[in-house]
């Protein structure tokens, strides 16, 4: 049983990350690991900066 | 230039109070050459199950043959295509070096420069480079049999597909992640390039308005599919609203509750479309969706990204990772018996119902995505290469990638081919041949003369009932024949013949979403290439935040890609049928392109022994496109070539008749007239830029074998200072080495190496 619920486990963290729902963590991870001038970015902050940046450098989708 | 000087740079910039940021040379030689006797049993048994895979499909000549043998010889040549040829570029070709940092190291930002873990990275590049293309070709391509699609799609694959994305990927890696576009530029010159830019962004209007005319075949007059593909616009927006102000950064809770939401939809469909108003309603022809869809294009395009498109991009990622297992699992577990021939009878002519044109070219021009698709290059340079985290990964993710993108295609094939080969024929035939009803319909096919086929109209008009639609005759487009097939695989699997509707329309909900996301990425991918065109130019282009000029160049985008799509819509031979050899013929253009000039930087690397690596699968692409863009342009037989029609039409309005052929009306002969006159055009713009390019990277090659090697333009290498295993399972070595950086303390690994 408890395999069965660290494998679902397991695969929910793999699609969060395959879906991008890690990115303020690691902008978080880098953050700190950088030197820097000022706070870090909100968590708001941070996925309204990541959505507009986004408008102005949009990726390609493939068929 | 100087491999040695770099690298004595690299091994002086090395930390000396870090463990080696990469497995030493002679240890992961000893290893990958050491074979031990588990090891060897292991690859002959692949080795073997494959060659009884192959034989079951292309040999045995029973009544059915087992989809099992499919999935075997798929997976068994993929094997070893990765293990053997795969790991052949890597070290004879591209010579990888972990001792670099890539550029999600050395640019490191936190936001579009992200070490990335590699088993996540190749998740999401696979869903960035999948979409409906290998969903759609294969179904169209099962008209000539199963074996030549299959034998394509598995050893294209191989040799061709698979080496592409992972060269440019790798080169774009090399070069901070550079577009193809910029390197194009760069090792072409200012010619080859801007040939290479043109031919690019007209090569997308046509994919984008394709794949729309494939979601527009799927939902014309399907009340059921026009309403929750429809549903999906409002989940995106309360998604993105969602995501914004409620509940940022909650991405895996929004998807689920969008997943539900789109489940509902997808079950509130069937219930309104049995309702008489809903049926009413909802019940629009193919020009009304196909202006709808246009008018969308538009809005969604210059709609924020929040709003709409990042939403329904994490939809149609879930959706896509959870289809493709479920498909893959409902195969195995399902294993139909395939009664279609390895050859029909269309393989060996030239005006079969579904697509026209004889196998060679143009079956390997129908078969794009899932074999070898140039549209990828653009994928692959660009977005994933800034994510990588070590440079020996990109084996895994790229080459490996692709593969996962050809066993979709294969088991698209699959599901395609386990329906009646009557059905399959009445569905994806023009509406000028079956004649709209389900006796005329099984009349026609019967008149065909295929073995084995005797439809009755009560089959069709049956399979229609069973999948909620009123009528399954002529849905051409390949999308409602593989949601069939799905549904019928699927029904065996989970809910029994009751829940074929619900699967059908699943399936068509999971085509449209794809294709639709492609289509608002498409748009806004091209009127950014457009804007910065104009912007060498009028230089306020440039600016994106200027409205008029991304509103003005999305509307000609739209309206580009929406012309092509209305002729496709009204043309009275079936879009689908003249049309889709152009898309074929566009993506494989884009990837002889992407080919040259992978091969340009290849010589200038100076391994020119390995060049034919690259030379072989870019003279199959060029000879097949190059061909099949002849055959289209001088074919002197109409139903091939575009101008051959174009004069039969013409010369039939001029005799003064009223109806030819399949146009039954003197609009309908004029808009052929005009159709295969914007075709052959078209055709002939597609073809001369393509040339330019590769005559410029032949050049450019030649030079650079006489030279011995030419200008490098790579980005300057920077000591490593992260570890990460190159492939899915670290290998013994790789182990002990992760074993070193993780008994590290904390703050001297630069974030975490590789986590899993």
């Amino acid at each position: 049983m408890n395999t069965v619920v660290r494998g679902l486990r397991g695969f929910a963290t793999y699609m969060g990350s395959l879906m991008g729902a890690d990115a303020y963590q690691k902008y978080l991870e880098h953050f700190e690991a950088t030197a820097h001038s000022g706070p870090a970015m909100t968590e708001r902050e941070f996925w309204r900066d990541r959505m507009d940046r986004q408008d102005s450098n949009p990726q390609g989708r493939c068929c | 230039m100087g491999k040695i000087s770099d690298q004595s740079k690299l091994a002086e910039g090395l930390d000396p109070t870090l463990p080696p940021p990469a497995v030493e040379d002679s240890v992961r030689e000893a290893e990958e050459r050491t074979w031990t006797p588990a090891k060897i049993g292991l690859w002959v048994a692949i080795s073997l199950l494959g060659a009884v895979a192959w034989f079951m499909l292309a040999l045995v000549r029973g009544e059915t043959v087992n989809a099992i043998w499919f999935v075997f010889a798929a997976v068994c040549t993929y094997l070893i295509g990765y293990r053997f040829y795969s790991k052949v570029i890597e070290r004879y070709l591209l010579k990888p070096d972990d001792r670099r940092a890539t550029p999600a190291e050395y640019k490191a930002d936190g936001k579009d420069y992200v070490r990335t873990d590699r088993n996540v990275l190749f998740g999401h590049h696979f869903a960035a480079i999948a979409g409906a293309g290998p969903l759609v070709g294969p179904v169209i391509a099962a008209q000539m049999g199963y074996l030549p699609g299959t034998i394509w799609i598995i050893i294209g694959v191989v040799l061709a597909g698979a080496v592409q994305d992972y060269l440019v990927m790798f080169f774009s890696m090399r070069r901070g992640g550079r577009s193809l576009g910029q390197m194009a530029r760069e090792e072409l010159g200012v010619i080859g390039g801007t040939a290479a830019l043109v031919a690019t962004l007209l090569i997308m209007i046509i994919i984008v308005a394709i794949l729309a005319l494939v979601v527009v075949n799927a939902l014309g007059e399907s009340p059921w599919g026009v309403f929750s593909v429809g549903m999906t616009i409002p989940i995106a927006l309360f998604m993105g609203v969602y995501l914004r102000f409620i509940r940022p950064g909650k991405v895996m809770e929004v998807s689920i509750i969008g997943f539900v939401l789109l489940m509902a939809a997808i079950i509130g469909g069937g219930a309104v479309a049995g309702t008489e108003w809903g049926a009413a309603f909802f019940h629009l022809d193919k020009v009304t969706i196909a202006w709808g869809i246009i008018i969308y294009g538009f809005i969604a395009a210059i709609l924020p990204v929040w709003l709409l498109l990042a939403p329904r991009d994490y939809l149609s990622t879930f959706m896509k990772i959870g289809v493709i297992v479920m498909l893959a699992v409902a195969i195995i577990v399902v294993r139909p018996e395939i009664t279609v021939p390895a050859f029909s009878e269309f393989a060996s002519r030239e005006n079969g119902p579904v697509f026209s044109g004889a196998l060679f070219p143009f079956l390997f021009v129908t078969i794009a995505c899932g074999a070898l698709s140039g549209f990828h290059a653009l994928i692959s340079s660009g977005t994933t290469p800034k994510l990588i985290e070590k440079e020996r990964q990109t084996r895994f993710i790229g080459y490996g990638g692709m593969l996962m993108e050809s066993f979709v295609a294969i088991m698209a094939l699959v599901a395609a081919i386990s329906i009646d080969r009557g059905i399959y024929f009445a569905m994806n035939a023009p509406l000028a041949l079956t004649g709209g009803t389900v006796e005329s319909a099984a009349q026609w096919v019967n008149s065909l003369g295929l073995a084995n086929v005797n439809i009755t109209p009560e089959v069709l008009a049956q399979t229609a009932k069973d999948v909620g639609e009123e009528s399954i005759i002529s849905r051409s487009g390949g999308a409602p024949t593989l949601a069939v097939g799905l549904a019928h695989i699927m029904q065996q699997f989970i809910g029994g013949p009751g829940m074929m509707a619900f699967w059908y329309h699943f399936a068509i909900m999971f085509e449209a979403l794809f294709i639709l996301t492609a289509v608002d990425a498409g748009t806004r991918v091209a009127r950014f290439m457009l804007q910065d065109s104009i912007g060498n130019f009028v230089p306020k282009f440039k600016e994106a935040s200027w409205r008029p000029g991304a509103w003005l160049c999305t509307a000609i985008m739209v309206g580009a890609w929406g012309a092509v799509l209305l002729m496709g819509v009204t043309d009275p031979l079936g879009g689908i049928n003249t049309l889709f050899p152009l898309f074929g013929i566009a993506n494989q253009l884009l990837a002889a392109i992407a080919l040259a000039v992978c091969l340009a930087i290849t010589a200038k690397r100076g391994v020119f022994k390995w060049l034919w690596i690259v030379a072989v699968p870019l003279t199959f692409a060029a000879v097949v496109t190059i061909t099949a863009s002849f055959h289209k342009i001088f074919s002197p037989v109409p139903a091939v070539g575009y101008f051959a029609n174009n004069q039969a039409f013409s010369k039939a309005l001029a005799d003064g008749k009223t109806e030819f052929g399949t146009a039954k009306t003197v609009a309908a002969m004029e808009a052929v007239v005009r159709n295969t006159m914007i075709q052959g055009v078209l055709s002939v713009i597609f073809v001369t830029l393509s040339i330019i390019v590769i005559v410029a990277a032949l050049l450019a090659t030649i030079k650079a074998i006489r030279a011995g090697g030419g200008q490098d333009h790579e980005d300057p290498p920077v000591p490593s200072k992260v570890y990460a295993p190159a492939g899915l399972f670290p290998t013994a070595a790789e182990k002990t080495l992760l074993a070193e950086w993780n008994a590290l303390p904390a703050e001297k690994r630069s974030q975490k190496a590789g986590h899993h």
